[in-house]
């Protein structure tokens, strides 16, 4: 179980995270949603410890985890896939995956990653990682990065974003198959991710607007509510 | 020969699939091996070599390594390259020095390269230093180049380890349709100093040159890398300067592109930095610690 108690995220003076608290339970699909800018991405790096809390604490399983570093936290079974994939000067797919299951891992397993996201494997393996490769491309990499680590807690920022329609099929499977023995975190305006979560969490302005799914889906078929982009 | 001169080798050379037809080894600034063949020809002269190539030749494979393992030998050597009409070759050039004394130790390759029409060119090169004296391990490479029409070459430049001092100069010029593809790898640690400098000139039509050029600078070593690709007509250049810098390292590129028609294409571009965080953040997301993430990246950048 994942706690976040009174967290607040400020950046240069700007309050982005105001008193967030959410509880994350085991094997449980979560979605966060809600306008651009509300803060979701940054609520996300806090909990994979590339951003630090101004205060408030960060509890997993009992432990506090607040002041863990990044590394820490990916040994302890923490997993986030970017918003925006990161491009290397060198580095290709195929060390990324070896590097995010933790061993080296044979060019066949690589390509079982690679195809659950629906990439015509081998191809693919000895590109790197650049701006050779497309946005779609690269936004399912960084996805299958996060399907080999295969962490507790996976967290999967707008992983629909420049995914056509094939993928989005699969997308959902994947995600459907990981709630099975793991926490799953999505955020995404996609009705069809949002229908399948346990709980959605609307975050506007830096706080937690509301927490229960079917109010939501109903504002949203009301249009009441931003969906975002 | 003994196991420092066989592992010195075996860090300069480089795998082939195919047998190697003709080779020279220098150890200490004299000849200890040679092999020639009906294609490949290696001729001494003074201070140096003359290798002929046969026109047609196929898969030949020619090592000229260097290697000096005597402290304060300054080894100069001219070797001229003539590749025959369509011939195909790789040739896998490099030197090594072992240096366990207080000696400056050298070694200057000056080549010259004449390229016939239709011929291709691979040639490797590889420096590398060891050694526990402080006496410094420099190497001054030259690397002049002729191109006919529609020729080819591709260089590969390595420098990996423990050059003190180098300063590396090629020169090339091209005729119609040939092309020049140089990829070349540099890092340097501690106090080193490397310096590149290109001159190509494009004097062909559609003759066109590639070069890449990625380098390492780390503790409080320096580089400079200077091109001037100069199009004398309808030609395509591309340079492309990439370093990582990392504590009190530096890297300096110099770029000149010098167009003489309207119709030359000619870019430089020139990247220059640390390592990028998000890369760090995301290697380390995945488990690495950031010296990991960091050796990782400096690895796969050089690769
Ligand atoms: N590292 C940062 N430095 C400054 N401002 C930031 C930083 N990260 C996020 N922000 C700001 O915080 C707000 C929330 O951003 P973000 O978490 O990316 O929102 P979302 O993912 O919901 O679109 C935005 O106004 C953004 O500009
Ligand atoms: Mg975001």
């Amino acid at each position: 179980m994942l706690e976040l108690k009174n967290i607040c995220f400020e950046q240069n003076g700007e309050l982005i995270l105001n008193n967030i608290n959410l509880t994350f339970e085991d094997n449980k699909f979560y979605v966060i949603t809600g306008p651009n800018g509300s803060g979701k991405s940054s609520l996300a790096k806090i909990i994979m410890g590339i951003y630090k809390p101004t205060s408030g604490v960060i509890i997993y399983n009992g432990h506090n985890i607040t002041d863990k570093s990044i590394t820490e936290r990916a040994k302890l079974g923490f997993g986030y896939a970017f918003q925006t994939p990161t491009l290397f000067k060198g580095l290709t797919v195929w060390e990324l995956l070896n590097i995010a299951k933790g061993k080296k891992i044979s060019k066949k397993e690589a390509c079982t990653f690679l195809s659950q996201v629906g990439l015509c494997a081998q191809k693919y393996l000895d590109r790197e990682l650049n701006k050779s490769l497309s946005g779609g491309e690269l936004k399912r990499i960084e996805i299958a990065s996060i399907i080999a680590k295969n962490p507790a807690i996976a967290i999967f920022d707008e992983p629909e974003a420049g995914i056509d329609l094939w993928s989005f099929e699969h997308l959902t499977k994947i995600f459907k198959d990981m709630v099975l023995d793991k926490t799953t975190i999505v955020i995404s305006h996609q009705e069809r991710i949002l229908k399948m979560a346990d709980k959605v969490i609307l975050l506007d302005k830096g706080t937690v607007k509301e927490v229960k799914k079917e109010d939501f889906l109903t504002k949203i078929a009301n249009k009441e509510c931003a969906k975002g982009e | 020969m003994n196991e420092t001169d066989k592992e010195l080798l075996e860090k300069i050379s480089e795998q082939t699939k195919e047998p190697i037809s003709a080779y020279n080894i220098r150890k200490n600034g004299t000849c200890i091996d040679r092999k020639v063949s009906d294609y490949i020809n290696i001729a001494a002269k003074e201070h140096g070599l003359e290798i002929y190539v046969k026109e047609n030749t196929l898969f030949g494979i020619i090592h000229i390594p260097v290697i000096i393992t005597q402290s304060g030998i300054k080894d100069i050597v001219y070797n001229d390259f003539h590749i025959g009409k369509n011939a195909n070759v790789i040739i896998v050039a490099g030197c090594g020095i072992h240096n366990d004394d207080k000696h400056e130790t050298s070694h200057s390759g000056i080549h010259r390269f004449f390229i016939a029409e239709g011929a291709k060119v691979k040639y490797i090169e590889k420096h590398y230093g060891e050694g526990s004296g402080n006496g410094k391990k420099i190497l001054n490479p030259v690397t002049e180049i002729k191109m006919q029409k529609n020729s080819k070459m591709t260089i590969n430049s390595v420098q990996i380890k423990g050059v003190d001092d180098t300063k590396r100069v090629t020169k090339a010029t091209l005729y119609d349709g040939a092309t020049l593809t140089i990829n070349e790898k540099i890092l340097t640690n501690n106090n080193q100093k490397a310096k590149s400098e290109f001159e190509i000139i494009l004097d062909g039509l559609d003759a066109s040159t590639h070069i890449v050029s990625r380098s390492v600078a780390i503790d409080k070593s320096y580089q400079e890398f200077a091109s001037k690709v100069i199009g004398k007509t309808k030609c395509y250049g591309h340079v492309e300067c990439d370093a990582i810098i990392k504590d009190e390292g530096m890297v300096r590129s110099i770029p000149e592109v010098f167009a003489q028609d309207t119709s030359a294409n000619l870019i430089h571009e020139a990247a220059i930095g640390k390592i990028a965080g998000e890369e760090l953040l995301k290697l380390m997301s995945l488990g690495l610690t950031e010296k990991e993430a960091e050796k990782v990246i400096i690895e796969e950048f050089l690769k």
